[in-house]
């Protein structure tokens, strides 16, 4: 090359390095700002979220003396736990506040203020202790839903009386509760210990939550092996052909397939031809094991095929057999790459209500499962039923639940990332 | 690329003279080996175009110089490759003593590795090959139905290119053979394999501090050295090397070719080399392949002082390569 072609070529370079470096600082900015999009959603998405549902971890609770009356617990002389009025004596209790509350239109408005929950909590206490019987007690029972709404500022006192779920009584009654300090804001316990309810201060997750963990048991403990062992089937064992490509678009497409068709399949085979009883965790986690095989599998398919082939090649070469080459080395190295994709799995499967909708876990369900067969709802489903519920309240808890989901998955991501990082080889 | 075309074209001619036998500079009569008689050989060769098409119809079968040897251990008879369509070794019959290093040299894309996986079965694993002809391992065929390649692969090791540690720890790389195929009766015994397998290697001085460090934690050099210790642990009759040190620099190379020579007695080695003259170093003998086919196998000296064919000769002086 002579010396004026190298002067030619070096200033032709130094031309397209201007619009190198322009292109890759434009496509910089557009990088940071995408990244910044995504980045104030979340911030807006979690700003409402908490700025909603944070107000359903607290709730008001109001304290009164309670008199365990023989009267009304003991009419015959024994304690009678299974007909006893206990709502009377919690509304007994709250009269005593306001001995000016006469007229029997009045006395309803003011036993509105007192959740359903007092008489349950007054049961509670009595048959946890008997002696209680005859004696008073200073309790603290939760306050009707609108109550807590009113403290929260959900509901708009400056409305007028028709237009707000309170009447201008039952607010100057909250007033005076307030201004002697006998209305308390107290953790939430019954949020995570209750079952769903029709009264929003006694509705809690508990039931769903369960729900969705036993179906996510039954999703991984299926869902992972079988997917995993595919997997290696598919990667390792089975001939490549016509039959073999078959079976990896069909996988592939089922990966796609619109979930609520999965909760159809499950319909017709689980709960109609195998008579699996409908709602319970078990029809639900098989269900949603089906929905996230195709993706375990395709991320398992990925990490084994992601092995270098060196390591096989020396494996067989010291004449390890074909399951000593599988177990030994790919397994090992794959592991990592098939928890990332049961992680996808998972995720999506917690996140899943539309296939549970199509096998009835959509229920209104007040027990607590206890176990795989019993009716349950599962998280989503639960948000679903809240968000759709008319009660002012319930939107606070809807918020909540979410939030409660948010974490659920957090530890379950949490879970599998301390799980891959100990399965991973630190070389 | 006027100078290309012309180097293209010197060496198709140079092929063709080699082939219908017009080169006078040769006085001696390469010996045949396998006389299966050339078939329409000016006709065809007229019509060819490109080195693969005079090989395939031209070359095949004849090999130059001495594919026997004195005590053969292991006898590769008339073994033909087949990728799909792609003939991709030629009837080649090669013999290989024991204690005594053989290189197979021959520019890239000839064969070389694919013969060398056949003889320990490595290309089962690839299914578009086909494989021909004989292969026996002290009399017995190794392509034999009732033999399992796990079986033959603790017999004939292999030592690959890129040196190809488990990302386990030194020690459970060695130990990995005799853990699989049951040769430790304990712990103690698998202790004494690993380090006398490592010593054998060159090795143990480097790592004995540090056997539960990973193996791939290792400089290039000695990660090559660990295989090495890897495949002896097993204790093979042969060892198979595919350029074991052409992803290495030239001390590390130095260093392996020391401890082929060390380790040449107790074992058939058969090493494919890039590196002419690695393959005087330390082999005994040298079989040189072209384009699918064993051109010529002689003892190292004489390969290299006095090549019998010409593509041999033209490949030893650098004209090809
Ligand atoms: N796995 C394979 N599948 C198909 N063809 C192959 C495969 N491996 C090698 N070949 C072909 O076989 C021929 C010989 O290759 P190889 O044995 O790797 O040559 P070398 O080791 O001498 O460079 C080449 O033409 C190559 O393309
Ligand atoms: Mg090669």
């Amino acid at each position: 090359m002579s010396g004026e072609s190298t002067v030619t070529t070096r200033s032709k370079v130094e031309r397209s390095l201007g619009k190198r470096r322009r292109k890759e600082s434009i496509f910089r900015i557009l990088g940071i700002a995408s990244t910044l999009v995504g980045v104030l959603f979340l911030l807006v998405f979690f700003w409402t979220l908490i700025g909603q549902g944070s107000s359903a971890f607290l709730q008001t609770f109001i304290e009164i003396e309670v008199e365990f009356s023989e009267d009304i617990l003991a009419p015959a002389g024994e304690l009678d736990l299974a007909y006893a009025d206990f709502d009377a004596i919690a509304r007994n209790a709250l009269r005593e506040k306001f001995p000016d509350v006469t007229s029997r239109s009045e006395r309803r408005e003011l036993n509105q203020l007192i959740s359903v929950g007092a008489g349950y909590q007054i049961k509670d206490a009595i048959a946890g202790d008997p002696d209680l019987l005859g004696t008073t007690l200073l309790m603290q029972v939760p306050a009707a839903a609108n109550v807590d709404m009113v403290l929260k500022e959900n509901i708009d006192r400056n409305l007028g009386e028709d237009r707000r779920p309170i009447s201008d009584s039952q607010l100057e009654w909250i007033d005076a509760l307030i201004a002697d300090g006998s209305l308390v804001s107290k953790f939430n316990v019954a949020l995570f210990t209750n079952g769903d309810s029709r009264e929003p201060e006694l509705a809690g997750i508990r039931g769903a939550l369960m729900g969705s963990f036993y179906m996510l048991l039954i999703t991984v403990a299926l869902a992972f092996p079988i997917g995993a062992a595919a997997a290696i089937y598919l990667e390792e064992f089975a001939p490549k052909n016509r039959w073999s490509d078959l079976i990896e678009v069909n996988i592939n497409n089922l990966a796609a397939v619109p979930s609520i068709v999965f909760g159809l399949l499950g319909l017709a085979v689980f709960i109609n031809w195998m008579s699996i009883p409908r709602s319970a965790p078990l029809v639900g986690g098989l269900v949603l094991s089906l929905l996230t095989l195709p993706v375990i599998i395709i991320a398992a398919r990925a990490a084994i095929k992601a092995v270098p082939p060196s390591i096989r090649e020396a494996a067989l070469g010291l004449g390890a057999s074909k399951m000593q080459v599988v177990f030994h080395h790919v397994m090992p190295l794959a592991m990592p790459g098939m928890l990332t994709g049961t992680i996808i799995g998972m995720s999506r499967a917690l996140g899943e209500s539309a296939p549970l909708l199509m096998i009835g876990m959509v229920a209104f369900i007040v027990d607590v499962p206890a176990g795989f067969s019993d009716p349950a709802t599962a998280l989503p489903v639960q948000i679903y039923l809240w968000a759709d519920s008319p009660e002012r309240a319930f939107a606070e808890r809807t918020s909540a639940a979410i939030i409660v989901l948010l974490g659920f998955l957090l530890v379950m991501n949490l879970a599998a990332v301390i799980m891959r990082k100990k399965v991973e080889r630190k070389w | 690329m006027d100078r290309l075309q012309q180097s293209d074209n010197y060496r198709r001619m140079t092929a063709m003279k080699e082939l219908t036998g017009m080169d006078e500079d040769k006085p001696e009569e390469p010996r045949v080996v396998d006389s299966s008689p050339a078939k329409m050989v000016s006709s065809k060769l007229a019509e060819s175009t490109t080195e693969s098409e005079l090989s395939l119809t031209e070359l095949s079968g004849r090999t130059v110089g001495d594919v026997r040897c004195a005590d053969p251990f292991m006898i590769a008879e008339n073994v033909n490759v087949y990728y799909g369509d792609n003939h991709a070794i030629q009837n080649v019959t090669l013999e290989f003593g024991k204690s005594q290093v053989i290189a197979l040299i021959g520019p890239s894309g000839c064969g070389k590795s694919t013969f060398l996986r056949c003889l320990n079965r490595m290309n089962d694993s690839i299914e578009s090959a086909r494989i021909t002809g004989t292969i026996t391992l002290d009399g017995q065929d190794i392509y034999d139905k009732d033999l399992d390649p796990v079986a033959l692969r603790a017999r004939v090791g292999m030592v690959f290119q890129k040196p190809n540690p488990f990302p386990k720890s030194i020690y459970d790389n060695v130990a990995y053979g005799p853990r699989i195929h049951g040769l430790a009766a304990d712990r103690a015994d698998l202790d004494g394999i690993v380090h006398t397998s490592l010593e054998r290697a060159g090795l143990l001085k480097e790592v004995k501090d540090r056997l539960d460090e990973p193996g791939t934690s290792l400089s290039g050099g000695q990660q090559q050295r660990l295989c090495i210790a890897r495949t002896i642990a097993v204790d093979p009759e042969v060892i198979l090397m595919d350029e074991p040190c052409s992803a290495l620099d030239p001390i590390a190379t130095a260093r392996i070719e020391d401890l082929i020579d060390e380790i040449s007695e107790n074992y058939a080695i058969v090493i494919v080399t890039h590196s002419m003259q690695q393959a005087a170093r330390v082999s005994r003998r040298v079989a040189y392949f072209h384009l699918g086919l064993l051109v010529e196998v002689d003892d190292t000296d004489r390969i290299f002082t006095n090549p019998q064919h010409k593509l041999t000769e033209d490949y030893v002086t650098g004209r090809i390569g």
